[in-house]
């Protein structure tokens, strides 16, 4: 390795090295540091944080509407309030938690597992960062001037087009998904970049943690996913409602089932969005914890891509109630029922993993298991919504509110929540406390069980979705008030989770770097990382290169440290190719967010602020790329 | 209750103590069954329900030999692996994974023939759901959703035949009923489960769906597609009667409003047609010829008012006239100011219009 890098020095002074290493990527000091910072902990961090704020307004406003509906004919919300705060309770956790919270953990993890020391494009990730900061303080902006969106989250035309979305509601909605959007490209970007040219010699591509495989893929399907939602809610929508365009307007050759399409070819895949990077989660959790390496890892890396490819081929499923041609639904039926498929596979692979592994019985480990459980109940139901005649029935009723719930909450968010025990000790360099953990879980698993069980039984009585209130004579009374109390427990679960973390964040145990004796890289940093992650980035002999002997495993040598340089690798093999400076921190990723936000929710009052974001937007980027002299720029 | 039979039948997998509590308590409240979707009424809604059974039994099963796999490998600890060098080599022996590939590969397998069984029976169901209810006694009805109402018009071949209603569909028992619709503003769901399943009702589009009912019976429908502020009231009766009471239902409704005799009556006609209301409604025999609310020319025959939002009594209808606004929020109909006498006489007029 070392002999290719032409090193600066073969005697390697560890110390030394050290010190200018923490001299180098040191973030400046007070407020104008705070927001230049492009470390990728740092920026992931803010990423997790930021969308776990968001995922208690999310449960909040999740609060409401069980309380509203936990008897007939309620008065609590008005019909106005309750359909602005389904709106955003939608919007929230999907445009706002959960994609973000993913990203999160990938900024944060992916260069570690990967054995580098930061992510491609530092400036942009932060620059992504702040545009989404922005999108969801601009969408509570919104609610709290009675400006919430009020017409779903999906938006559909007529009802969301000029004649019938009053005020600016719909605009504040569709311009949050612009930023939202662009955030998670600029994620998607130079995650692609890190994971495909920057990892460890000797990471060949089928030696990457599967969190990392994950997070590559996912971040192709944002690629593909989110130009849809910009065609659909940006160029479609918003031009309808601030220029006059028509292209939903039946009356002048518009058709609002277009708008429906491209809104799910991003849809859908959003799902998988949110759902591989947690599968790369489960992997992690699953191999650490039943101490082998994963079974079948092929078999895993192909499901998720096949997953990506089907997962575009199924966004009809959304609309078999507009009156398709039943060629084309056998064929979305088809689809739909493939991806039961590719998730069995890996199901399947987890469970011989864990069959014939030792588990450790972690607080991470119960999240798994409740995963189990609870996504493979929602999978089910899937397959039923998959077939037309029952998706016809149940479409659009708490059948369905209860069978993607069932998905995303037990396929997403307790993986998130077993992941967030698990790499807690990293994050904070303290142990999570495990019997807290296991008591969160009960706490989560029992409510969540309470409250979306009912709804099966609510949606086959006949309840429909999106309704502020019903009769007492429809007899849903006794399984919505089940279903709130279930909301209460899980209140009870989110509170003990929030100050397990922030009390062990501060009184936990030491944890160590490896406490959990895992295999991958992240867990050869120091726990919390260095800004620089490692000293000597390590290299890479196996998928598992901590569980090799001590006295094979290797270090890079001969990378600068006194600049934030890294190592460029091949893609296939990760044959080190060069030396590649990344950027100093740099305040201007703030202040181009800023400007072009200016100029983004300008343009929702007044077409005319698009070309003012445009020259706000080009002042930043000048300023983000403004050459730096040679001396200044090594310093 | 035939329903609830067929709610207990339908879920022996509940073997997870707290849901069986749930399902119980659930049941207990369970009076009604005019709007389910596992009370089927007709050939279509049955042949439905008839395929969400054989799917929930097969599908429960399945989750059972999931849960039952996974407790397997919470529940084994080391036993049968302990020979194996976990520790060292952080992978078991050859041996083992090549059984694990056998058992992960029988079980891909099995699980591909499951879903081909699943699809050929889906997509089957849905072919002779599509071919269903085309029969030469066949009748069309006309519905148009509107924010926040159904409009629906039985067309014929005769011209005086043809006649408007609202939110209420009188449908012969035994006899196919092809529902054709569309919408006048934003898109809304035509669902009335006991029948058959969704479709959608979308402006510039019309959407068909076949219905029949098989037994007398009411059964309630409501908007499944958010449609705005009060979709939550935006409910439809349909009446399924013998053919001879739908046959006298129809001549009845056929028949415009007359002048009333009596003076009280007159007098509400005249309040009637003298305020806001003749803008937006139509009461056929009259000059009220209003289109964009429902026709009331026999509102006193119908059995709920506001789109099924409260039952049709006088005291409703006095409320739902002087503060429309109070009942459902947003709705688009105007707030008339009446004096107690005309009030109590265009009530009087609006329930004898039979």
């Amino acid at each position: 390795m070392s002999t290719m890098l032409e090193p600066t020095t073969r005697t390697t002074d560890v110390d030394r090295e050290r010190s200018s290493l923490e001299r180098v990527w040191a973030n400046e000091s007070g407020l104008r540091g705070w927001l230049s910072v492009t470390t990728h902990q740092a920026v992931g961090m803010r990423y997790i944080v930021t969308a776990f704020i968001f995922l208690l307004a999310g449960g909040v406003e999740a609060l409401l509407m069980r309380l509203q509906l936990a008897v007939p004919d309620n008065t609590l919300l008005s019909a106005d309030k309750y359909n602005q705060i389904f709106t955003t309770h939608g919007t929230t956790m999907m445009f706002l938690f959960a994609v973000p919270v993913m990203e999160g953990m990938g900024v944060y993890l992916v260069p570690l597992m990967l054995g580098t020391r930061n992510v491609a494009f530092p400036r942009l990730n932060a620059f992504g960062y702040w545009m989404y900061l922005i999108g969801g303080l601009f969408l509570y902006w919104g609610l709290f001037t009675n400006t919430g969106p009020d017409v779903g989250w999906f938006a559909y035309p007529p009802l969301s087009g000029p004649q019938f979305g009053i005020g600016k509601r719909v605009d504040v909605w569709a311009q949050m998904v612009t930023f939202t959007e662009i955030s998670a490209l600029c994620v998607a970007t130079e995650l692609i970049a890190t994971i495909l040219k920057m990892r460890a010699p000797n990471m060949t591509l089928n030696r990457i943690p599967l969190f990392c495989w994950g997070m590559l893929v996912q971040s192709f399907m944002v690629i593909f996913a989110m130009p849809s939602v910009m065609i659909a809610s940006t160029v479609m929508l918003l031009t309808d409602r601030t220029i006059g365009t028509h292209f939903t307007n039946p009356a002048e050759g518009g058709d609002p089932l277009l708008y429906q399409h491209v809104f799910w070819f991003f849809g859908h895949p959003e799902v998988y969005i949110i759902f591989i990077p947690a599968l790369g989660m489960i992997s992690s959790i699953v191999d650490t914890n039943t101490r082998r390496t994963i079974f079948g890892y092929p078999a895993m890396v192909l499901s998720v891509v096949a997953t990506a490819f089907i997962g575009f081929g199924l966004w009809v499923h959304h609309m078999f109630a507009t009156g398709l041609p039943q060629i084309g639904e056998a064929y979305f039926t088809a689809a739909s029922m493939m991806i039961a498929i590719t998730s069995g596979i890996q199901i399947f692979c987890w469970l011989a993993t864990m069959w014939t592994g030792r588990i450790r019985w972690t607080a991470a480990m119960h999240f798994v298991a409740g995963f189990f459980f609870i996504f493979v109940a929602g999978g089910l139901t899937g397959v039923m919504l998959a077939a037309i005649p029952l998706d016809l029935q149940v479409h659009d009723t708490f059948f369905v509110v209860a069978h993607f719930h069932y998905v995303l909450i037990g396929g997403a968010l307790f993986p998130l929540f077993g992941g967030f025990h698990h790499w807690f000790p990293k994050f904070t360099g303290r142990m999570i406390d495990e019997r807290l953990g296991k008591v969160t879980f009960w706490l989560l698993f029992i409510g969540f069980n309470l409250t979306f069980f009912p709804m099966h039984l609510l949606g086959l009585k006949g309840m429909t979705r999106r309704i502020y209130t019903y009769p007492s004579e429809m007899g849903w009374g006794p399984g919505n008030a089940l279903a709130t109390a279930g909301a209460l427990i899980i209140l009870i679960g989110g509170i003990l989770f929030i100050m397990n973390a922030l009390k062990s964040r501060k009184y936990g145990v030491e944890a160590g770097a490896n406490p959990w004796d895992s295999g991958t890289l992240e867990w050869a940093a120091d726990s919390p990382p260095r800004n620089y992650n490692f000293v000597l980035p390590p290299a890479c002999n196996s998928r598992y290169p901590l569980w090799t002997p001590l006295k094979e495993r290797i270090g890079v040598t001969g990378l600068r440290t006194d600049r934030r340089e890294v190592l460029v690798s091949s893609v296939m093999d990760a044959e080190p190719n060069h030396r590649y400076p990344l950027p100093h921190s740099s305040i201007w990723p703030f202040v181009t967010a800023i400007l072009s936000a200016v100029g983004l929710i300008g343009s929702i009052f007044s077409f005319q602020w698009y070309y003012v974001a445009c020259v706000l937007a080009t002042i930043g980027l000048l300023g983000w790329f403004w050459p730096r002299r040679k001396a200044e720029a090594e310093a | 209750m035939k329903g609830e039979v067929s709610f207990s039948r339908g879920y022996p997998s509940l073997t997870f103590g707290a849901l069986i509590g749930a399902a119980s308590v659930l049941l207990a409240g369970c009076a009604t069954h005019h709007q389910s979707v596992v009370d089927a009424a007709g050939p279509q809604a049955g042949r439905i329900e008839g395929l969400f059974w054989f799917f929930t039994y097969l599908l429960a099963a399945i989750f059972l030999i999931v849960i039952v796999m996974l407790l397997g490998t919470l529940l084994r600890g080391h036993r049968g692996i302990e020979q194996e060098p976990l520790e060292g080599v952080h992978a078991p022996s050859t041996a083992t994974e090549r059984k694990l590939h056998r058992n992960v590969l029988a079980a891909t397998i099995v699980t591909v023939l499951i879903l081909i069984g699943l699809l050929v029976s889906s997509v089957s169901t849905g072919k002779a759901l599509s071919s269903m209810g085309a029969r030469k006694d066949g009748m069309a009805v006309e519905v148009i959703g509107n924010q926040w109402w159904w409009y629906a018009r039985y067309r014929s071949d005769i011209a005086d035949r043809t006649l408007t209603t609202a939110n209420e569909i009188h449908i012969p028992v035994g006899r196919p009923v092809m529902i054709r619709g569309t919408s006048n503003d934003v898109i809304h769901s035509f669902w009335v489960p006991n029948l058959n399943g969704k479709i959608d009702f979308i402006p510039s589009r019309v959407n068909t769906q076949w219905i029949v009912a098989d037994r007398p019976g009411r059964f309630r429908g409501q908007c499944a597609e958010f449609c705005g502020i009060q979709h939550a009231h935006m409910a439809l009766w349909v009446i399924a009667e013998p053919p001879d009471q739908f046959e006298a239902w129809m001549n009845a409704q056929l028949k415009p409003a007359t002048t009333p005799a009596d003076p009280d009556l007159l007098h509400g006609q005249q309040v009637f047609l003298n305020h806001a209301c003749v803008f937006c409604h139509t009461i056929a025999g009259t000059t009220a010829q209003g289109s964009a609310g429902p026709d009331l020319t026999h509102i006193g025959s119908r059995s709920t008012i506001a789109a099924g939002t409260l039952p049709n009594t006088k005291g409703n209808l006095g409320g739902w006239i002087v503060d429309p606004q109070n009942i459902k929020p947003g709705n688009h109909m105007a707030t008339v100011d009446l004096s107690p006498n005309d009030l109590q006489s265009l009530l009087d007029y609006l329930e004898s219009l039979k």
